[in-house]
């Protein structure tokens, strides 16, 4: 299964933000996306989302495009996990996960025993199921950041896709959402996130998608996507390079 | 830990219990409880009741429809503070937001300069309350912006001082003397005039709203969510705003048209229901109908026992609800600081 977008023009009805652009995300792999402040990520990932009406193009999943799915048929096909936020009300974590279910029940239903069971599954799967009584309002960011991966989770999506998942999280809880992104591509997920790291493309991505005001710059496997060249002129800024060369592991640094 | 349900809900039964029994008893003829619950035996078992005819009176036809209006009233305002306050993400919000009270008020007092009957004026207010909203929702469908909901809540503001002005203008027009203390009753609140025959129309909007508003409680937790989460999430945001929008006016609107114009129980009950039970509509929304229930019957009580003249119930609730308010804002203040 593939979530593609081919000859994508976003934007609004008053501004267009990018054109021309292709993604391809298969079942069972993450896709990095980078690119500078404004460069047109967060409604790129909109649009993808049916968020946002394309404004030319077209975003299909296998070759149907999304435009005529209904919001709860596009639920179902692609999960969306936002940037940690604090909520208006204190709903319990086992609440929050359980909103995962609703494009599975009815107009008028509750969540039912099976979606129970799916919510308590995916909060164990992260580690959270301690937290199921808590309100949300009540736990650490890291902790907030887990409960919106197993609501995306819950939603038995085919796609999943992380509006810069690790912006506002500690280290320890940066390497952790990284590797449950790894994680749920390893169980036949197709993964796309945002992110300001290239590091962190390069420790969770199969692919790197590169945007500069709006238009995609390089596309392809993260190794050859990102490198010293690539990156200083997608932020017009001086990259240094870390090669170890025991693992041949690459990193990063600005400035 | 989040609250458990049932000790909570109790709670809200038995204030609405007390303020059922405070309602039938208090007055400037009291009853007994052993008196009450003769006549209402006898009433439900349609044998005679050994009490004086007085004291039925009092009971059946006096206090009765005045204590089930209140009931409804309360609960109506409660439901439709819950509904608009998940809605629009703000627990500031109330049913007049959107212009629902004051394009009620306009009807109404529209109604009385014409000098139409009491069910034409509760007609015009029905439709002034719906009208109001409608125009509400039309202006901030046509500004199309990133927050739909802050510029919502912006236009029901400025419809809402737009009927004011109305308001205002017919009272300056209305004979003095017939019609401006019948407007200025009716502005304020009161349920002292409620008879048997305005329970109907009244009870069928508010069971008609609540009912969808109960049916849709689970996406109404959704709902509560940013607007593009609660997509993500496969709710059709557009069309269940409009649904929920327009049970909750439709609430308002009846509860408006029997009871003149209430403030506060919509913004206040709310608060206190969650307070009890947590933010799931499946619960908050019948804690909210029976607390509001009782909390209006209190009220009801003391605006017709405190003083030797009724005092209007949008005055009670008012003195109430405004040092409410300002501690929510505090409450806030410090939660967003924090």
């Amino acid at each position: 299964m593939t979530l593609e977008a081919r000859a994508l023009s976003i934007g609004y009805s008053d501004r267009v933000v990018g054109h021309g652009l292709d993604v391809t995300l298969a079942a069972g792999e993450v896709l990095a996306l980078l690119g500078p402040n404004g460069s047109g990520k967060t409604t790129l990932l909109k649009t993808l989302l049916g968020l946002l009406q394309p404004l030319a193009g077209a975003v299909l999943v296998d070759g149907r495009a999304t435009s005529e799915l209904s919001s709860a048929e596009l639920a179902r096909l692609i999960a969306y996990v936002p940037q940690v936020h604090t909520p208006s009300f204190a709903f319990p974590v086992e609440t929050v996960v359980l909103m995962g279910r609703t494009a599975h029940g009815g107009l008028f239903s509750a969540p039912s025993a099976h979606d129970r069971a799916v919510a308590a599954d995916a909060m164990e799967r992260f580690g959270i199921d301690h937290l199921a009584q808590r309100p949300y309002t009540m736990i650490s960011g890291g902790e907030r950041q887990l409960v919106l991966l197993a609501r995306a989770l819950a939603q038995e999506p085919k796609f999943v896709v992380l509006d810069e998942p690790t912006a506002s999280l500690d280290f320890g809880n940066q390497g952790k959402v990284l590797s449950e992104m790894r994680a749920l591509a390893a169980s036949g997920h197709g993964v796309l996130f945002t992110t300001h790291d290239p590091n962190h493309a390069l420790r969770a991505a199969d692919r790197a998608t590169l945007l500069r005001a709006g238009e995609c710059i390089a596309e392809g496997p993260v190794r050859e996507v990102l490198t010293q060249e690539t990156l200083a002129a997608l932020y017009d800024a001086p990259v240094d390079q870390v090669t170890d060369s025991d693992s041949d592991t690459v990193a990063f640094l600005p400035g | 830990m989040t609250r458990p349900f049932l000790p909570g809900f109790l709670i809200a039964l038995g204030i609405l219990i007390a303020g059922l029994l405070v309602a039938f008893l208090v007055g400037r003829y009291p009853v007994s409880i052993a008196e009450l619950l003769d006549v209402l035996w006898s009433r439900g078992t349609g044998r005679s009741s050994n009490v004086s005819p007085a004291v039925e009176n009092v009971v059946l036809l006096v206090r009765g429809p005045r204590v089930v209006a209140a009931l409804l009233v309360g609960a109506a305002l409660a439901i439709a503070g819950t509904a608009f306050q998940g809605l629009f993400r703000n627990p500031l919000v109330s049913p007049d937001i959107l212009g629902a009270s004051s394009g009620a008020a306009l009807g109404a007092v529209l109604g009385i300069f014409f000098s139409l009957g009491v069910l034409m004026i509760e007609l015009f207010a029905f439709a002034g309350g719906l009208a109001a909203v409608a125009a509400v929702y039309l202006i901030g469908s046509m500004l199309r912006s990133r927050d739909p909901v802050l510029v919502l809540v912006l236009a029901g503001v400025v419809i809402g001082a737009l009927l004011g002005a109305g308001v205002g203008l017919i009272k300056y027009l209305a004979d003095p003397y017939n019609q401006l203390p019948a407007m200025t009753f009716w502005l304020l609140g009161s349920l002292a005039g409620t008879t048997v025959a305005d329970l109907l129309p009244l009870l069928g909007p508010v069971l008609i709203g609540s009912a969808v508003l109960l049916a849709l409680r689970w996406r109404m937790n959704v709902m509560s969510l940013p607007e593009e989460e609660a997509r993500a999430l496969g709710v059709a945001t557009m069309p269940m705003r409009i649904a929920i929008v327009a049970a909750a006016t439709l609430v308002t609107a009846a509860s408006v048209a029997t009871s003149g114009i209430i403030g506060w129980v919509g913004l206040v009950v709310p608060h206190l229901a969650r307070s009890l039970v947590g933010p799931d509509f499946a619960r908050l929304l019948p804690t909210a109908a029976l607390l509001g229930g009782g909390y209006l019957l209190f009220i009801d009580t003391l605006a017709r026992t405190i003083a030797p003249v009724e005092i209007p119930l949008g005055i009670l609730t008012a003195v109430i609800g405004t040092p409410f308010f300002i501690w929510l804002l505090a409450d806030m203040q410090k939660s967003w600081s924090s």
